[in-house]
Formats: C-alpha cells, structure tokens, sequence
C-alpha cells in the first residue's frame, strides 16, 4: 500500500490550501481517510484512544443491516414468481430481486452523497459518515415499484430538509431516512401504500394469477380480513407482501443482535419500543371493538414496519432521547403510538414511522425534564447538607 | 463509620507494560526541574536568578495570585536556568544538582498553633501539596474546606500500586495527617480498594471508605462525589498519600525531602517497574537504557491525564509515573475496516472481545477524525457519578455557567471524564473542554 501512500501525499498539496483543487478538499479529505486512518496523534488531553471511529460505527450498522437487504432481495423476487404463479428456484429469486433493488440503493446513494459532499465543501467541514447508513435505511423502506427519480427527490430531501439545515449529522431532530419515506407518502401517496407498490409490476398490471392481490398484512388486517393474515411464523419469516427489508423479522433480529452484541445500538431503546408495543396491544385486546383490536399484541409486532423501526429507526442515537432514562420514556412511546396511529387512525397504514417521527420531536422534551430530574436532585442534596 | 461502594461503571483499559513489584535502579539524575504547567492557574514569579545556589527547600519562585504560595527546589545545587517559551512564559526551573542534598533549615512544624503552622506550610512549600475542589488548584490559603480527601488507590491505566510505594511509610503518613487533623478540624476521608490490605488501616484519625469498580474508582473525585459531594461555594481539600507523606517527613525530621517512588512503565519500557527517585528528575535518566524503539511519546503521569514531556522532560510535580507509549503518527490503510483483533475498545466492534483478559499496545493516533456528536451513551458508561457527563459537556463547549452549575460542574475535575475522552467515536476533547469551562467559572467567580 506504500505506492498508494506516495500517490495520495503526492496530490494531496494539490487540495490544501493554495492549491488548484482546493474546492475539492472536503471530497479529498473524505477518500483519503476512507483509504487510510489518519497518522494525526494526540496533543492534548488523553494520550490514548479507542480504537472506534464514526466509520467503524456505521459500518458496523449497516452490516447489521445486510441480512435484512439480502432477504428483501430474496423476497422480491419470490413475491413476483408467486403473483405471475411460475416456478422459479432460489437463485433466480434472489437475483431477479437483486437486479429490482440495487438500482434504489444505487440511486440513495448517489443522490445522498452527492449532497452530503457539497455542503461538507461549502462548509469546510469533513464529509461525515453518517449517510452512509441512512443511504442504505432508505431503500430497504420503500416498496420495490418506486420510481426511481421519487427516491432521489425524497432522499435529496431528506438529506437537504431533515439534516443540513439544522447543520448536518448529529444536529439533525428527525430521522432522515423516515423523513425520505414521509416525503414520499404525503408527496405521492400512491405509490407507497394500497395493494400494488409491493409486488414488482404490479403497478404496470402484470398478469398475476387468481386470487393474487398484493395486500400487506397491515392492509389485510386494516379491512377486518383478520384470516388473510399469514400466520405469526410466516410474518416473522418474511415471506410476505411488504416494503424491500421490513417483512422478514427474523433478519432484523440478526442486524438486532449484531447492534446490541457491539454496543452500537442503545438496548434501552429497543427493549422499551417493544415492551411500548406489547403493552399498547394489550389495552387495545382488552377493549377490542373491532377485529383489528383483537389481533394477538405478538402479531401486531410482528406486521408492517414495527421491528424494523424499533431495531434501527428509534435506535438512531441523533434523533432518539439522549439521556439513558430518556431513551425508556421515548421508546415506550413510539412502542405505544405506533400501534395506536396504526389501528386507531384510519388514514395511516402504518404508524411506526409517524410514531418515530413524532418523538423524534419530543425527544428534547423528554430529556429536558431527565436532566432537570437530575438537577432537582442535586438541589435537594444542597438544602440537606445545609440543614446538618 | 466506613462503608463499601460498588460502582459498575467505568473501564479499565488494559494496556501493555504494567509495573513488576521490584526497584530498579537507575542512573542519578544531575539535572531537576519544577515546571509550573504542572500547577492549574498557576503563573510563577521567580524568587532567583540562573546561577543562584539553591538547598532543597530554598522557595523558587511564588503564585502571582497568591503571593503566600511558594514552590521549593527539589535538590541542593544551582538554579541553572530559567527556561522560557512564547511571550516569556516560564516553562522551566532547572536546577543542577550537587550531587549530596544539603536541605534548608526547618522549622519544628509538629509544635505549631493552627495559624501559625498554615503560615509554616506555605513558608516552607508544602502548601502546595494541598490541592482543593473544585478546580484541582493548590488550595487557597484562606479557604476553609469541609473535608480532606485522600485516595489511598491508583485505578488509572498502568498505575503503580499505592500499597507498594507506602511501604514501610506509616511513620511519615501518620505525621502527616497528624498535621492535617491540627491545620483544619475537618473529617479527613481516606478511600481505599476494597478487599485489599492498606498501610492507612493502622492511621489514626481518618475514615476510611473502601470503593469497589473499574477505573476511576480510584480518583478522589469519584470518592468525595460518594461520600460528601461538593456543593456550590464549598470547597474540599485533596491530597495524594505520596504527598501526605512529604508533608509527614518534615514533621519528623524538619528537612523538604521529596524523594519520590515511581513505576516507570508502558509497552515501550524494556522493564517495568519501580524506581526510588526525587521530584522533578530528568526523565531521560528515570528511563536510561531501558526503553524500546525511537518513535515514542513519554509521558509524566498516566496515559489518560498525564503530560507529554518528552524524553527530555522532567517528571512533574504530583507525578507518581512515567508513561512511554508508541507515537501513532503513521498512516493505516483501511485500518476502520480491519477485523482488529489487536485494538482496544470499549465496544465489541473489533474482534478484541474475543481476548478479554489480553493487554495492548495502544499508540497515540486518534484513530479517525473529530466528528459532530453522533453516538449517545458512551460516556454514561464510564462515569460513575449522578451528573449527566454528555449534557455536561456540552455545556462546557458553549460555556452556560449557569447550567454547568447545575450539572455539577464543581464536582468534576478533568480527570474525572478522561475515560469519556478515551472512549468517544467522536473524538471530542473532553478534558480540554471542561478544563476551559473550569477555567473560565474561576475567572468569572473571583
């Protein structure tokens, strides 16, 4: 690797200050220290550091994400076979269904980094790692019949809206990625709910066979037909109608463990989403007036885009509650409000995104009256000392 | 009445190079220097010129602030050279040995009244050795603590064994508090490791809490949070046992001997262990012969708080260590991207977990770049106190003195979040940022 060393010392006064490429520093710096770690040492303060770095970190994420990308591909593809009802063996499965999302990833990519560069150039700032996860979140939310063009507008949106003007990663209030998907859901409706986004070319009427429709089991279960929803095995499997990484749990539950064996992701977080979600099941069982209320709080968890949000969606540590006893407070909540939104409004197929959405606006609330707990406390300890 | 306290967080980085229990000897040092970056807000005023005869104990020069202040020379000799850096900022007082000490004449401090023995204290240089919360600066002389605390433990990375250095120093510890408990009236607390034997169990007039967790257990900080935390407007006075002892001798023996007992230690020391010495040696000749390769940082305390001095630098004031570690100044190629079974971290994203019990060779790179704040709940990880580290410190970076207070900025000292430094994705500079918000609410208070 000496030869590539040479190389990039030999160009790198080209993009400092002064040279002729000087515009370009930030795109530089960002492929420069992708190649190689920094050689920059510690003056100040502590002499060592963790070996962890931001690009370690959401490398680590997004290889949790792999297996759910992996098993969506798959899906697809099986999806599709299944609705035109021809056989098909795995592999054509799997690489009918690769060559439908690479593109959606290809496109959130580029169309994210490209604005992620500029503002990192316009700012001097260094390009930050964080897209690189939310580049790969957004394609695994979106149905697989989205037009290409909307996911480069939603993502460009929600790069541009949800991060940089707050000022870029770590200042932002709302998750980007479930930003991108809201875009799209108020901006083009149709295209990311009803029967048809979820099953490739169904929205060009391919010809599927009898009894073939498309429903997600949110739908199914949204219009009472409580008994067209598969059964729990199968919603955990993941071999059903849904966006491209949500419907399989069991590979979420991978990306779960990979995150929480590393200490990525915040465990308080995701524990308290699924207890929020069990226990608002359980209420709604207790009054159920409708079919939908009677579904069994383990199902309920098991539909729609729940699991995925709780492991990687309410865990962004940026948009949750910073505080560790905020972070149970605010998991609950999106747990509880997203099975509320769900079943009680019926304008909303599915509520986790707008539950997590919602509380990443009340995520500084929630820690604000953490921290002023702790304030209290140390108030109280004043007048005790002063009473001795 | 003394109790234990289990404290869960925290984290002991488990570096290479630990002190064997064994003296080494060393060449004598013929150089000593007192450098007053080791005192926080400190600006010196010589009391000498270069070229005057010094004993040791002959005041060197005084605290700007607080005249009262003086700081002694270690060793007899001559004060060869004032050494000066940007704009005249005194960097150094090096003094040359003459080989055999010769020490100024004492005064009988063991006999004193309480007032007159605070002013022998600060006469003689030993106040300096009282050091006070909040802000870790020598104690103002005119402060009135409502409590001593001395942490009989070292939890740092590579720190020497306390018990180790205390041997056979019961007599000068004794003496030691002995002035203390007649200076101020106040309980003086004394936290030790839990489960393991103490030369401070057979002190008298001392309390003693045993604390039991991973690094910062040991820092007094985390002990006088636990046992009687500091309020806005009180002030606590700290010690090191080392310290304590100085003061202790000169009770004894009225002679300012700082012979010191350090560990010289870290992945680049050839044998580590311990070295008797004197306060302020040339660190060149604490490490002579015994270290490996060219390219390393040396360090005058531990990794995490000490100061790089270079190899030809001098071991600081309160320093109980020398610390050689690799400088990381080199390149690696995708090095965020390798499995990593040879990196250090608190979390389990390199194949490290793999060997939990295995030692480290860490160098100095940053390993990656200063990032916004991405990642929550690092730092409540390893501070083990009721303050909100993370809100702390962001307090601190926009200087909110109201909201400092309220976070429990008096409580804190650098040193205390040095772990939240080490462990940050971020690579934020924790340390620098609380000291500058420290800093700065003790210009704006006085």
């Amino acid at each position: 690797m000496n030869g590539l060393r040479k190389f990039l010392d030999k160009i790198k006064p080209s993009f400092q200050k002064g040279g002729k490429f000087h515009f370009l520093h930030s795109t530089f710096d960002a492929f420069e220290t992708f190649l190689f770690v920094p050689n920059k040492t510690t003056q100040r303060g502590a002499h060592i550091r963790d070996s962890i770095d931001l690009k370690r970190t959401m490398s680590i994420v997004i290889m949790a994400l792999i297996p759910a990308l992996l098993f969506g591909m798959y899906n697809v593809g099986y999806q599709y076979f299944k609705a035109i009802g021809q056989e098909a063996g795995f592999g054509e499965m799997f690489w009918f269904g690769f060559l439908k999302v690479i593109p959606i990833v290809i496109v959130s990519y580029v169309s994210g980094l490209t604005v992620e560069f500029i503002f990192a150039q316009v700012r001097h700032h260094e390009v930050n790692e964080g897209f690189l996860v939310s580049g790969m979140l957004i394609p695994l939310i979106m149905p697989v019949n989205i037009p290409l063009w909307m996911v480069s507008v939603a993502t460009i949106f929600a790069v541009i809206f949800g991060k940089e003007v707050f000022g870029g990663t770590g200042m932002n209030v709302f998750n980007p990625a479930l930003l991108a998907r809201a875009f799209i859901f108020f901006a083009y409706p149709k295209h990311i709910s009803g029967d048809m986004p979820w099953t490739y070319g169904l929205t060009e009427h391919i010809q599927t066979v009898d009894g073939f429709s498309g429903a997600t089991p949110l739908a199914n279960a949204a219009s009472y037909a409580i008994d067209k929803i598969p059964d729990n095995w199968t919603l955990f499997i993941g071999l059903i109608p849904g966006s491209i990484g949500e419907t399989s749990k069991a590979a979420i539950l991978i990306g779960a463990f990979i995150l929480l064996f590393t200490g990525v992701a915040n465990w308080r977080v995701m524990l308290s989403v699924v207890l929020g979600g069990l226990f608002m099941g359980g209420i709604m069982n207790l009054f159920a007036v409708n079919p939908y209320m009677e579904l069994s709080p383990i199902t309920q968890l098991l539909m729609g885009g729940f699991m995925f949000g709780a492991v990687f969606m309410a865990t962004d540590p940026v948009t949750a509650a910073q505080t560790n006893t905020g972070k149970y407070i605010f998991g609950f909540l999106v747990g509880v409000l997203a099975l509320l939104i769900r079943v009680l409004n019926p304008a909303y197929p599915e509520g986790m995104m707008l539950a997590i959405l919602l509380m990443n606006a009340f995520a500084p609330l929630i820690d604000h009256y953490v921290i002023q707990a702790n304030i209290k406390r140390r108030m109280k300890r004043v007048k005790v000392s002063t009473n001795k | 009445m003394s109790k234990t306290i289990k404290l869960r967080k925290g984290l002991d980085i488990r570096l290479k190079g630990k002190a064997e229990q064994q003296w080494l000897n060393v060449v004598p040092s013929s150089l000593f220097a007192i450098c007053p970056q080791d005192f926080i807000g400190l600006v010196p005023k010589p009391l000498l010129k270069e070229g005057d005869e010094v004993k040791a104990g002959t005041p060197l020069f005084y605290h700007k602030d607080i005249p009262d202040i003086v700081i002694a020379s270690p060793v007899s000799g001559k004060l060869n050279q004032i050494k000066r850096g940007e704009k005249r900022k005194i960097l150094a007082f090096i003094i040359e040995s003459d080989g055999a000490i010769t020490y100024n004449e004492g005064v009988n401090i063991s006999q004193l009244s309480s007032e007159s023995l605070r002013e022998a204290l600060l006469k003689t240089g030993l106040w300096a050795y009282i050091k006070q919360r909040p802000y870790n600066i020598i104690a103002n002389p005119n402060s009135n603590p409502k409590a001593i605390f001395i942490s009989g433990f070292d939890t740092a990375p590579l720190a020497p064994d306390l018990e180790f250095i205390l041997q056979d120093e019961n007599q000068a510890l004794q003496a030691g508090i002995n002035v203390l408990k007649k200076l101020v009236q106040v309980p003086i607390y004394v936290g030790l490791k839990a489960n393991k034997k103490s030369v401070f169990e057979s002190i008298q007039g001392i309390e003693l809490n045993y604390f039991d967790g991973p690094h910062p257990a040991g820092n007094v900080g985390v002990h006088i949070h636990h046992i009687n935390p500091i309020n806005k407007g009180e002030v606590v006075w700290t010690l090191q046992p080392e310290d304590l002892v100085i003061i202790g001798r000169y009770a004894l023996t009225g002679k300012y001997d700082v012979t010191r007992k350090i560990a010289v230690v870290g992945s680049q020391v050839q044998h580590p262990a311990y070295v008797k010495t004197i306060q302020g040696a040339s660190i060149a000749s604490l490490t002579y012969n015994n270290i490996i390769g060219e390219n390393n940082r040396y360090i005058s305390g531990n990794v995490l708080t000490g100061l790089n001095k270079g190899q030809d630098g001098f071991l600081g004031f309160y320093d109980r260590m020398i610390s050689v570690i690799p400088e990381g100044n080199k390149y690696e190629f995708l090095g965020w991207a390798m499995p990593g079974f040879n990196k250090f971290s608190m979390s389990k994203t390199f194949f490290s977990w793999l060997a939990p019990k295995k030692e480290y060779v860490i160098d100095t790179n940053y390993h990656g770049g200063e990032r916004a704040y991405v990642m929550t709940g690092q730092y409540e990880k390893v501070v083990p106190m009721d303050i909100l580290p993370q809100q702390l410190v962001k307090a601190a970076i926009i200087k909110d003195i109201d909201l400092l207070e309220k976070l429990g900025i008096y409580e804190v000292v650098e040193e205390d979040l040095a772990l939240c430094e080490f462990v940050c994705t971020s690579k934020i500079e924790v340390q620098t940022i609380i000291r500058e918000a420290l800093d700065t609410i003790r210009s704006e208070m006085s």
